[in-house]
């Protein structure tokens, strides 16, 4: 758009602030994701290709994306309920749940994951009990579901809360005076109109699920070929000076990054074309 | 179908909504709840919906003399037009209008064929044939009010509850719109209340008045009687113009006559301040020599303006029906002049 308004500043102000905004991105963004990629691909396809088969990095992808499969579901279905509660209802302690759905994104995820080790750790409140029935949560898949679906909880909430405010009420109102019930209301009127937003969110719910380090870290226990999911396995190829597969890994999770940023934008410009959904 | 609303309260935390607010409608009528913002009428409405319930311990809502108070909106069989229409944007215009019959349980839904069929029908009713297919956002104020009328009607309503059906739309549509609800309540007879804040509206288009004001009901009746026999001082001042004078009297524009101050019986001599001749008609503004506070507005003939030769800047004088037949009404009433 090549308008001019009297907020705007002079052509050559203008332009050295966009060359700025551009040379900060390229230098702490770009440089270091194309870096990646030079990295990883150094020595050949093969060595690519090997560091992603070999056993501890196939277990390592395997092990992520169940979690995510599991994280991202519960957070979606987390998140539609809490959004739903905050946008249509006013009740006691309404803003008490808001800054709650925030607390994640807040608190550091090192410390969402001792919270964890905390509770259900051989030495935490309910250690005792879980291994008494022989239930292992901390160094095991369910702590790590756990820690991200901690992490990742506000990215759907967060999505829909101002989305369905701004939508209001009308709509649900009169689906109810046509007769609709709870269910149909929920599928055929307020689905739809939120169904991009939802989408939005759960694209980056799912990118930080299958990214999360710091939370899952610290409840992973690092047993390799088990519990060590692909961003901590490339921690420990790269701590074992073994660069290739380690970037090679990090590839794999900057093209996850990279695909989701497209689809986003993708979803951005279909909304925006549509001229209604988001913003 | 008759409605019936008995004493309502609604409080909404301390705000007082509805103070003890009864009202009788009759069956196949169209009545009008007239009043400011914030005076309750679009709570009222939604109570005879369902959308909001009374307050516990007050009153009840009866459709032709059966409880309904207990009974949630989609059972009660209403129609309700929002003031924005609240139209399902990611639907078409039949899909719509058909809503309120496709979620009917199975045993009760029509066959896609007859929900076709009455679709047809609504659309022909509501002068919109042809436009089955189109979305919400393409449509025009005024064809999105119609949509938003058809949908209400798909299901058969017994009672039509319309809140602000013209609020948001431009003059022009906007009379063209009442002219043909009117029409249209003609030809169904469906009972129907709706919310308005323009008094000229419903003056023109109910056979009901409720002027309502601080959540209660101030007046109610016909148009004309409202009109002519406002019981309180609010009725008087928000339907038609009207002036007040020094001993606090209430007079209407039409109700004075314009003749030269140095006439006999002449109770007021003042400047023409603004003088607007329109058609057959027409207004003045006179400010009065004595009390330099009110400006008079004054109707009169075209004739009569021509005939005394005036012009703005001209002293004339005012002469004020002895006791104007509202004001003998409001004495009679203990009717008292207050300055709210």
């Amino acid at each position: 758009m090549a308008y001019r308004s009297a907020v705007t500043e002079s052509t050559p102000v203008r332009w050295l602030l966009i060359g700025l905004a551009f040379g900060i991105l390229s230098l702490f963004l770009l440089l270091p994701l194309a870096a990646v990629f030079i990295e990883a691909f150094r020595r050949g396809w093969e060595v690519f290709r090997d560091a992603l088969i070999e056993d501890a990095a196939f277990a390592a992808i395997k092990l992520t994306l169940l979690a995510a499969a599991i994280a991202v579901p519960l957070n979606t279905l987390f998140g539609l309920v809490a959004a739903w509660l905050v946008a249509k209802f006013r009740f006691r302690g309404r803003s008490l749940l808001i800054a709650l759905v925030d607390l994640p994104f807040a608190v550091s995820p090192v410390i969402a994951g001792l919270v964890f080790v905390l509770l259900f750790g051989a030495q935490g409140w309910f250690g005792p009990w879980l291994q008494e029935h022989d239930i292992r949560i901390i160094f095991a898949l369910p702590g790590i579901v756990l820690a991200t679906v901690f992490v990742t909880f506000p990215f759907v909430a967060r999505e829909l809360i101002p989305l369905m405010e701004s939508q209001g009420n009308d709509q649900e109102e009169a689906a109810v005076t046509l007769g609709a019930r709870g269910w149909q209301i929920f599928r055929r009127v307020t689905l739809p109109n939120i169904k991009w937003g939802l989408l939005y969110g759960v694209l980056l719910c799912n990118a930080r699920a299958m990214g999360e380090f710091g939370a899952v870290s610290v409840v992973s226990g690092h047993i390799r070929g088990r519990t060590n999911s692909l961003p901590l396995h490339v921690e420990v190829l790269y701590n074992e000076y073994q660069f290739s597969a380690a970037f090679a890994c990090a590839a794999l999770l900057a093209l996850l990054a990279l695909v989701t940023l497209g689809l986003k934008s993708a979803i951005e410009h279909f909304t925006g074309s549509r001229g209604s959904g988001r913003h | 179908m008759s409605v019936s609303i008995q004493s309502i309260h609604k409080t909404f935390g301390t705000y007082t909504a509805l103070d003890g607010v009864s009202l009788e409608i009759s069956d196949g009528s169209l009545t009008a709840l007239l009043g400011p913002s914030g005076s309750g009428k679009t709570t009222l409405l939604r109570i005879v919906a369902g959308l909001e319930y009374a307050d516990p311990g007050s009153g009840g809502v009866r459709f032709h003399g059966e409880d309904v108070t207990g009974v949630p909106a989609g059972k009660r069989g209403v129609g309700f037009v929002f003031q924005h229409y609240a139209l399902f944007k990611h639907m078409t215009v039949a899909a719509n209008i058909a809503f309120g019959l496709s979620v009917l349980p199975r045993a009760k839904r029509p066959a896609k064929r007859e929900i076709g069929a009455r679709v047809k029908e609504l659309l022909r009713l509501v002068k919109l044939d042809g436009f089955d297919d189109r979305r919400p956002h393409e449509l025009s104020g005024g064809q999105r009010q119609r949509v938003a009328l058809a949908r209400a009607l798909a299901i058969r309503p017994k009672v039509l509850l319309l809140d602000e059906p013209f609020g948001a739309l431009d003059a022009q549509v906007r009379k063209d719109l009442r002219r043909w609800l009117r029409q249209f309540h003609n030809e169904i007879g469906l009972t129907t209340l709706f919310v308005t804040h323009d008094q000229e509206e419903a003056l023109e288009l109910a056979d009901q008045v409720v002027v309502m004001r601080n959540a209660r009901i101030e007046q109610t009746g016909a148009p004309q009687e409202i009109y002519d026999q406002p019981r309180t001082s609010f009725v008087y001042e928000f339907l038609g113009e009207v002036n007040k004078l020094e001993d606090g009297r209430y007079v209407r524009p039409h109700e004075i006559e314009l003749t030269f101050a140095a006439e006999e019986g002449v109770h007021l001599a003042g400047r023409v301040d603004h003088l607007f001749v329109a058609g057959p008609f027409a207004r003045l503004s006179v400010m009065p020599e004595r009390d330099r506070q009110r400006e008079i507005e004054v109707w009169a003939t075209r004739e009569r303006v021509e005939e005394m030769a005036l012009a703005s800047g001209d002293i004339v004088g005012l002469r004020f029906p002895t006791l104007p037949a509202g004001a003998q009404r409001a004495a009679a009433d203990g009717f008292r002049g207050d300055d709210s």
